[in-house]
């Protein structure tokens, strides 16, 4: 009943952000671009949704990248080249609709970044033009800049400090962009809930599509617990798999907030319990 | 007839103590008490009983076994027919199946046949009885089946087509196999490591079962039929419904699904030594009145709730949950609202559920299910909770379905299948939960043992 999950190479890329790439075969063999999978670290641990950032249906890894927030992301950085991870179940989700346009715009923030990429990507192997905001609290917390580069016909970088880019808002670049005349086809927004709301009221301001990749609480990823419900257009939908991703001026994007913090309480308890037993598995 | 013995009752824990844990709640015969209730069956020649049962297990048979005490063999008999009698003996609505149909229920003293199952099963675990499921054709029969999901009555198609020499593999989507009876039923009525015994009996005599494939997603059907030479889709009833009033996604407003499958398949009663957390309510509401309402109650008091209350819109003669679970319910202080239904939730400025407004029902005619409708009056109340529950019931699967236009549903998503189990694209066959909607584990069972037997007949004629 066993399969192996081996991590296979690791690669810390800012303080407490690491890229991990996971032998997967049967899930690099189908994953599409706006997919994720479920993790689990070990027997007793969370079972959290990460997002596919790339993968080789060659050589069988699929790569992920994630921020240590808590708990279950924290025992993730522990796994070293080698050793093998619990669970790891995917791809999940209904794949970034890819299609050629003239302008996409993609705006990420935070690890998000990295969850961007594969998206950019597409949009660019199509043959559109790739106009890419990505944007971090700092310099030092910046990651996947030359890999969005690399995808991306003109990049733009914002930071809270102004330690690099623009002193701001990856939402601030957006508006002036949009204010300076661009007229994207769609904009297409990953990272922080906040930022998306934020992001989502400039675009419809601006009459310009736009598309979220949601980020709610998960526990089975297949539509079966409904925790990743989120109400779009009124409706109460399922993100696992009928998203992540929808239509952005639709979201209730207060609802998702507040749902996002349901368990601050329980998860400072079991952080606490972790560090104090001294942080390992 | 009037002499007749009254049934040996199954032996419980006491209501307070068994709050306290997650531990069984009914204890299992002795030999003693499984001895004396096994003197009272009639030994009826027409096995009446066995009728009722829907995967024919031979009931006097192994009854009689039991009375000469000859356990092992009574244990043969049994898992002939069913590969996991330790969980049917446990969670059968035996009153509805077997014993419903048993000649002493007349007199309202019909065997507890379940409870002597249960006695059997145990008896073969402790003493490490093990039965090779495999029969003496294994290896005349050639083809690779194909099983999706893990559930009863994925269970009963794997043992089965094994039995008759066929290669079956079981495909997963969870971490952990066993369905409903892994990340719905609780502990309390149902132990995980049960489960697992009766699962691990399946992998040694043979069945592979692949854990984290999601059909439709990791593999398609498509390609399933390229490496196997049936299909069987057993992917239950899963996907939550909802009531369709406003304030519904505020905060610590689980679905029965999700509430059960953090305690039961993550382990959230014992958070924070295992990760997954789950909201205590002080004062919770459950709304719904089946099984899973029961099952969704009973466990939030084990977490520690001050009240549980179920809000259902009937009376308790219409409520669809098992009596005995309705009895433990209330042994242990489960409270029941009847006659309402939400009509709103109402949230606090964190989003937090604060309060349920329900709106007065009285019963009028009786509706196409045979039971009395509620119908609104206009009168409301309120109550304040913490936490609620939704345990209304389910849609069947979509994933399957969605993935793979060939296979019809009906209006109400349930996967269309002839009588014999055939879904409506070739090689491809359906039981349980996904073509039933909300069944029971006996039901789906029987569902696997049909579409198990056409299986090999259709093989036959390739
Ligand atoms: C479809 C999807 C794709 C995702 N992809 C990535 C990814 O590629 N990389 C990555 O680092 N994270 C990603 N996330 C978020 C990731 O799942 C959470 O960070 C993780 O579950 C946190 O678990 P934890 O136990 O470490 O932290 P917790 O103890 O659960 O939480 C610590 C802090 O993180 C916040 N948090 C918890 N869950 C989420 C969440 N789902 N989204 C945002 N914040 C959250 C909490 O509010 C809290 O402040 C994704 C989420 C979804 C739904
Ligand atoms: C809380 C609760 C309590 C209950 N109590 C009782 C009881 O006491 N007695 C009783 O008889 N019945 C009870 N029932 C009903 C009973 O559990 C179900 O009728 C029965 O489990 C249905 O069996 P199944 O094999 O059809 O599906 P399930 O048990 O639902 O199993 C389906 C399996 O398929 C997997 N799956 C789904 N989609 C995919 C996919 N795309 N790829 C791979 N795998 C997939 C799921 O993860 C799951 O493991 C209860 C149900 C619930 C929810
Ligand atoms: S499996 Fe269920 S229906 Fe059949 S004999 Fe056992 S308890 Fe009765
Ligand atoms: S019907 Fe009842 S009494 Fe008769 S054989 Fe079956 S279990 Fe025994
Ligand atoms: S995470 Fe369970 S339904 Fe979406």
């Amino acid at each position: 009943m066993a399969n192996s999950y081996r991590v296979l190479r690791k690669r810390i890329l800012a303080s407490g952000i690491k890229e991990m790439d996971i032998y997967a075969p049967r899930i690099a063999r189908v994953a599409m671009p706006g997919q994720f999978i479920m993790v689990m670290a070990d027997e007793g641990g969370e079972r959290i949704p990460l997002t596919l950032v790339d993968w080789s249906k060659v050589e069988g890894w699929i790569r992920i990248v994630f921020q240590e927030v808590g708990v279950s992301t924290m025992k993730l950085g522990l796994f070293e080249p080698g050793e093998s991870l619990y669970y790891v179940s995917g791809p999940h989700g209904t794949p970034t609709h890819v299609s050629k346009l003239n302008t996409v715009v993609i705006v990420a923030g935070g690890v998000a970044i990295a969850a961007a990429y594969p998206i950019a990507k597409a949009f660019r192997d199509v043959g559109s033009r790739v106009i890419s905001i990505i944007g971090a609290k700092n310099s030092s917390l910046l990651i996947y800049e030359e890999e969005i580069k690399s995808v991306s016909t003109e990049i733009h970088i914002s930071t809270d400090d102004g330690s690099r880019g623009i002193r701001g808002f990856t939402s601030d670049v957006l508006e002036s962009l949009l204010a300076s005349g661009l007229k994207p086809d769609l904009v297409w927004m990953v990272g922080p809930t906040i930022m998306m709301k934020v992001c989502s009221a400039i675009a419809k301001r601006y009459g310009v599509r736009a598309v979220a990749s949601l980020n709610p609480i998960m526990v089975c990823g297949m539509g079966m617990c409904g925790a990743c419900r989120i109400r779009v257009d009124g409706r109460i939908r399922f993100a696992c798999f009928e998203g992540p991703e929808f239509d952005a001026s639709s979201v209730e994007w207060d609802e998702l907030i507040l749902r996002l913090q349901m368990y601050r309480e329980e998860e400072q308890l079991s952080l606490k319990r972790f560090l104090e037993g001294g942080g390992h598995i | 007839m009037s002499k007749i013995k009254s049934r040996v009752l199954i032996p419980k824990r006491e209501p307070l103590e068994r709050l306290k844990d997650f531990n069984e709640v009914a204890l299992g015969y002795s030999e003693k008490e499984a001895l004396e209730e096994a003197s009272r069956c009639i030994q009826c020649p027409s096995k009446p009983c066995v009728q009722g049962c829907p995967v024919e297990i031979d009931i006097p048979r192994f009854i009689k076994l039991i009375r000469e005490r000859r356990y092992e063999e009574a244990y043969k008999v049994i898992k002939d027919k069913c590969p996991i009698p330790a969980i049917t003996g446990r969670v059968c609505p035996q009153e509805k199946q077997c014993e419903k149909l048993c000649t002493l229920a007349k007199f309202g003293k019909p065997i507890a046949i379940g409870a002597l199952e249960r006695f059997v099963a145990d008896w073969a675990r402790e003493k490490g009885v093990y039965i090779e499921v495999r029969n003496s054709n294994f290896n005349s029969k050639n083809g690779k089946i194909a099983v999706i999901g893990s559930g009863p009555a994925g269970i009963v198609v794997a043992s089965d087509l094994l039995r008759l020499g066929y290669e079956v593999t079981i495909f997963e989507a969870l971490h952990v196999p066993g369905g409903v009876l892994t990340y719905g039923i609780p502990e309390f009525r149902l132990p995980k490591r049960i489960v697992n015994d009766e699962i691990k009996c399946l992998v040694e005599s043979g069945v592979n079962i692949e854990l984290g494939f999601i059909v439709g997603k990791t593999i398609t059907i498509y390609d399933l039929l390229k490496e196997f030479n049936a299909i069987f889709i057993g992917t239950g009833a899963g996907h939550p419904r909802f009531l369709e009033i406003p304030g519904e996604n505020l905060s610590y407003i689980y679905t029965a699904n999700e509430f059960l499958t953090r305690i039961n398949l993550m382990k959230a009663y014992l958070f924070p030594y295992y990760d997954t957390p789950i909201r205590k309510g002080k004062y919770v509401a459950v709304i719904g009145g089946g099984n899973t309402a029961m099952d969704a109650a009973r466990s939030a008091l084990r977490l520690g709730a001050e009240k549980v209350f179920v809000l259902y819109r009937r009376t308790k003669s219409e409520m669809p949950a098992r009596r005995e679970e309705i009895a433990n319910a209330e042994e242990e202080g489960v409270e029941f609202i009847f006659l309402v239904q939400p009509i709103e939730f109402i949230g606090n400025s964190l989003g937090a559920v604060s309060e349920i407004k329900l709106m007065k029902m009285r019963l009028g005619e009786p509706d196409e299910t045979g039971r009395p409708k509620p119908i609104p009056t206009d009168e409301t109340i309120s109550i304040q909770v913490d936490v609620v529950i939704n345990a209304i019931g389910f849609h069947p699967n979509p994933l399957v379905p969605m993935t793979t236009p060939e296979i019809k549903v009906d209006k109400r998503g349930r996967i269309i299948v002839d009588k014999e189990g055939r879904t409506t694209m070739p090689k491809v066959y359906a039981g349980g939960d996904i073509v039933v909607g909300e069944g029971t584990v006996i039901e789906a069972m029987g569902w696997g043992r049909i579409a198990a037997r056409t299986i090999d007949r259709d093989m036959s004629f390739l």
